[in-house]
């Protein structure tokens, strides 16, 4: 198929971007979207242009680095999926595809489609752990039994990818899918309970001390998720945090 | 030739590493905040190692090129974790991991090593759980276990199939703990461009920052790489389009001995090769191979219908499909080991049964094991008499709360539906055993400078078993390297902080500089990607899942022309300065190019077959690789003189006191 691409460059955090068109011919449905990317790179990179920089890594839809606002939407069309796993099949011959890097005032623009999420890191340093020595003089694994309900609804709050899937698709640029994943985790698993206090209240000031925006609750996060992290663990941050506030 | 030390200590093999750890030397904790020490790779080994460094007093600086540590490629392990718990009371024992990881590695890794990753298997495990890490649980609240390949027991710990996701996420949990506490520095989007020396021990870096372009240094007392594997030398493999061997390659460089590169683990169940343009390939988890069974037609005019489109595999009768791998290894069937499973499909393509067009595929069947659960669930909810229609319902709901993830990634992939079709998997390039050569402290042959995880050689011989890398990679991090470190540091508590003016840093870091003009300026036609697609092809089909004296010795010499090509022909677009994707990658593909030929160097060496080396000349009338322990029961170390074919070999024999050496059988 033969695409019409509409690509955001932007040498880095500090320029003024826009808006370049490219044509990108035979391109084939199994594909992957990254894939079509290397190819147009490779033709640039022939003509002499420079090629799009963009995050990617694992390519298998895990590691969280590819990112991408495709035609609107955080990784594209499909749902449940990273831009990396999404496939040319689901576009059509002669479409134009609108790329942009992921939008948030704490996302600073590194280069074109490439993104600075340290945000991300700073909230999950600011509590995002339980605080054990990791000597390994720890009691055995099986002395706690965990109801498997639990274990795995934290587990699902766990498969996480930090993306930033959810603070792009979200109109306040909001990181509350993200942290309340994380504080779901915890919150779900006796180990978590010790430090649960400060850790919401902590990773809470983070996020918001890193100029995320509100939640208001439209739930966009959720539809754009590629692992499909639930609003229930908004809900759950939300009770974390006021019980927090009581305590603390 | 000189013989290497591998510093083994004495004793009786299940007491060796709780009698060298009261051995060995110790800094104290006020010592500690005076020492240094960089950690190259954010994955499972580094993270942990970083973590725990941290933890116990030094000051530790990480490094990763991913803009996150968490991005690290463990983080894409998809089945578990090994621990020798015996929870389910099977049998099961640190011995017996010991015994089914030297067996799995063909006998070729070295003993000590492997028991100590067996003795402190069961504190990961631990260590894991205190940490928050969402492992699979039963409904009674305690830890689930399931099987891999090679061994007959079930001591696999998982989280779904995100295992390596959830270690990873702990370990930089971990991490995120001593970042906060001021421990830990993390550079993220960094590249480790050399080590630097000062009286020949490593005492720093230089590095580039991806986003900046600018060159750094910094110092330490002592320097961890745990950066990972070079399977990316295939071009085509399961690692993250980043995975490379540089900082690795740059060690070697300067002093540190590469050991068996030649020993690849190609992973039998892969989602298969679907055009040219491809970047990347998928693994789908061996964990697979408990209820899915492997087969390919038993007739060949049904093989060739497949390929040309003209038949289904669901049109098959039971009795004309090949379950090739229950016919040859009734004993372990669908769970033997990769290196075993990986050639008995390559055998059945060669022979024309392959089932995609490409002829390049075998089929991986669930349909069975959707009957079986099918069966258990209707009989244990009161369905005594259930139809076959409501058997494959219910079947395929308990196969989804297994593997659902799994098979919504193959469906995205190709377009087709698991549930209702067999899957197609082809064997590809996954993890690496050969890495840096380490000594029982994991030392490198340049002091202070050590390697953990896949990047060093030492617990999985020529062949790694399922779920084993997680827990080399945690062991090393969390239970290793912290303490054997520490003899080392013990003389450098009063060496202070090490300048990075000096003229050991300036020499390294002018070399940087000029090996990136140098690569900017040569301004030639293609791009890197097409050097290292070229690369990854003689690598696949001349040292790949079979290999041969003639086509090693052209893949030697194909692999210097391109070399030289490379360096004559390479277009680098924009600027050394500022973000450069194409630098990054010209940078590693250059090193690849080196270690490709060094690869083949050592597989022409080897005149045996073992694990996931196999040469042709060297198998049984049966097809199974034949070892030649007389000859070559040692660990190949090479060591860095210019041009790879220069290289010279130092041969660390391997003893073995504990376990029999013997055909490898899984009959």
């Amino acid at each position: 198929m033969k695409l019409n691409l509409k690509i955001w460059r932007q040498e880095d955090a500090k320029s003024k971007g826009e808006f370049k068109n490219y044509e990108l011919d035979e391109v084939h449905g199994d594909m992957s979207f990254l894939e079509m990317l290397d190819v147009l790179n490779n033709e640039l990179i022939l003509k002499g242009i420079e090629p799009i920089e963009f995050d990617h890594d694992c390519r298998e839809g895990i590691c969280g680095m590819c990112s991408l606002q495709i035609n609107g939407e955080p990784h594209g069309p499909d749902r449940g999926i990273t831009t990396c796993q999404l496939h040319m099949r689901k576009f059509n011959d002669g479409d134009t595809i609108v790329i942009e890097p992921f939008r948030a005032n704490a996302f600073p623009i590194v280069k074109d489609l490439a993104v600075d999420r340290s945000a991300f890191d700073r909230i999950q340093q600011a509590g995002g752990y339980i605080s054990v020595n990791t000597s390994g003089n720890t009691q055995d694994a099986n002395s706690i039994p965990i109801e498997k309900e639990n274990a795995d609804l934290a587990f699902n709050a766990a498969t996480c990818i930090g993306c930033g899937a959810c603070v792009a698709a979200c109109k306040n640029a909001s990181a509350m899918l993200f942290t309340s994943a994380k504080v779901s985790q915890y919150a779900l698993l006796p180990q978590g309970e010790i430090e649960a206090t400060d850790r919401v209240l902590n990773m809470v000031a983070q996020m918001d001390k890193e100029g995320f925006g509100n939640c208001t609750n439209t739930g966009a996060c959720e539809i754009e998720c590629p692992k499909g992290i639930s609003l229930e663990n908004i809900a759950r941050l939300n009770r974390e945090y006021m019980s927090a506030s009581l305590k603390g | 030739m000189s013989t290497l030390d591998s510093k083994i200590p004495d004793g009786p093999i299940a007491d060796k590493w709780t009698k060298y750890k009261n051995e060995i030397n110790l800094v104290n904790p006020a010592n500690k905040r005076n020492i240094d020490v960089i950690v190259i790779g954010t994955g499972l080994a580094g993270a942990s190692a970083a973590a725990t460094m941290a933890e116990l007093g030094y000051n530790v600086k990480t490094f990763c090129f991913q803009d996150s540590p968490r991005r690290a490629h463990s983080i894409a392990a998809q089945g578990g974790i090994n621990a020798s718990k015996n929870y389910q009371g099977d049998g099961d024992s640190d011995y017996r991991l010991f015994y089914d990881t030297v067996k799995g590695g063909d006998y070729r890794s070295r003993e000590a090593n492997v028991y100590r990753l067996a003795e402190v298997s069961s504190n990961i495990i631990d260590q894991c759980v205190a940490q928050g890490v969402p492992f699979a649980r039963e409904y009674g609240g305690l830890l689930d276990n399931r099987s891999f390949g090679g061994v007959l027991v079930s001591r696999t710990f998982y989280a779904k199939g995100q295992t390596g996701q959830q270690l990873l996420l702990g370990a930089y949990s971990a991490m995120n703990r001593q970042i906060n506490r001021g421990k830990i520095q993390s550079f993220t989007r960094h590249e480790m461009m050399d080590v630097v020396l000062v009286d020949g021990k490593a005492r720093g870096i230089i590095a580039r920052d991806l986003v900046s372009g600018n060159i750094e240094r910094h110092s330490a007392h002592a320097v961890v790489l745990a950066s990972g594997g070079y399977g990316n030398v295939f071009f085509l493999s399961t690692n993250a389009m980043g995975s490379n061997v540089t900082a690795a390659w740059k060690a070697h460089r300067k002093g540190a001995y590469f050991a068996n590169p030649c020993y690849t683990q190609i992973h039998p169940t892969c989602i298969p090769v679907s055009g040219d343009l491809q970047a990347k390939l998928t693994l789908m988890s061996e964990s697979l191979r408990n209820d899915g069974r492997i087969w390919v037609p038993a007739k060949l005019e049904d093989a060739k219908a497949i390929q040309a489109g003209k038949l289904k595999p669901t049109e098959i009768k039971e009795e004309d499909r090949d379950y090739y791998l229950e016919r040859r290894y009734p004993a372990f069937g669908n769970l033997v080991p990769r290196d075993v499973a990986s050639r008995a499909a390559k055998e059945r393509c060669d022979e024309g049964y392959g089932v995609n067009k490409t002829g390049q595929a075998v089929y991986l069947d669930f349909s069975s094991a959707i009957e079986r659960y099918g069966k258990e669930k209707a009989f244990t909810s009161g369905h005594k008499n259930a139809s076959k229609e409501e058997i494959v319902k219910l079947g395929k709901q308990v196969v989804e709360s297994k593997y659902g993830n799994l098979f919504d990634m193959y469906e995205k992939i190709t377009d087709q539906n698991p549930y209702e079709t067999p899957m197609m998997i082809f064997p590809a390039v996954h993890y690496t055993m050969g890495g840096l050569w380490v000594d029982y402290n994991l030392m490198t042959t340049i002091p202070g400078c050590y390697a953990t995880g896949e990047a060093n050689f030492s617990d999985h011989g020529a062949n790694r078993l399922g779920a084993s890398a997680l827990m080399q990679g945690l062991a090393d991090g969390y239970f290793v390297l912290p303490y054997t470190i520490g003899d080392y540091l013990a003389d450098d508590i009063q060496t202070g902080s090490i300048p990075t003016d000096s003229k050991e840093f300036d020499e390294a870091e002018k070399a940087v500089r000029n090996q990136i003009e140098s690569l900017m300026n040569v301004k030639g036609e293609q791009p890197v990607d097409y050097f290292h697609r070229k690369l990854g092809l003689i690598m696949w089909n001349k040292c790949g899942m079979s290999r041969n004296e003639k086509e090693l010795k052209e893949a030697i010499k194909e692999i210097a022309q391109l070399r030289e090509e490379f360096y004559q022909n390479v277009r680098i677009p924009g600027k050394a300065e500022g973000r450069n994707a194409e630098l990054e990658k010209a940078v590693r593909v250059a090193d690849f190019l080196e270690l490709g030929e060094l690869f083949a160097k050592d597989a022409l060496d080897r005149n045996e077959s073992c694990g996931g080396h196999f040469r042709e000349e060297y198998q049984t009338p049966e097809g199974e690789a034949l070892r030649d322990d007389e000859n070559y029961r040692y660990v190949s170390a090479y060591e860095y003189k210019g041009a790879p074919k220069d290289a010279i070999l130092h041969k660390e024999e391997l003893i073995f006191e504990n376990i029999e050496l013997k055909t490898r059988s899984y009959k």
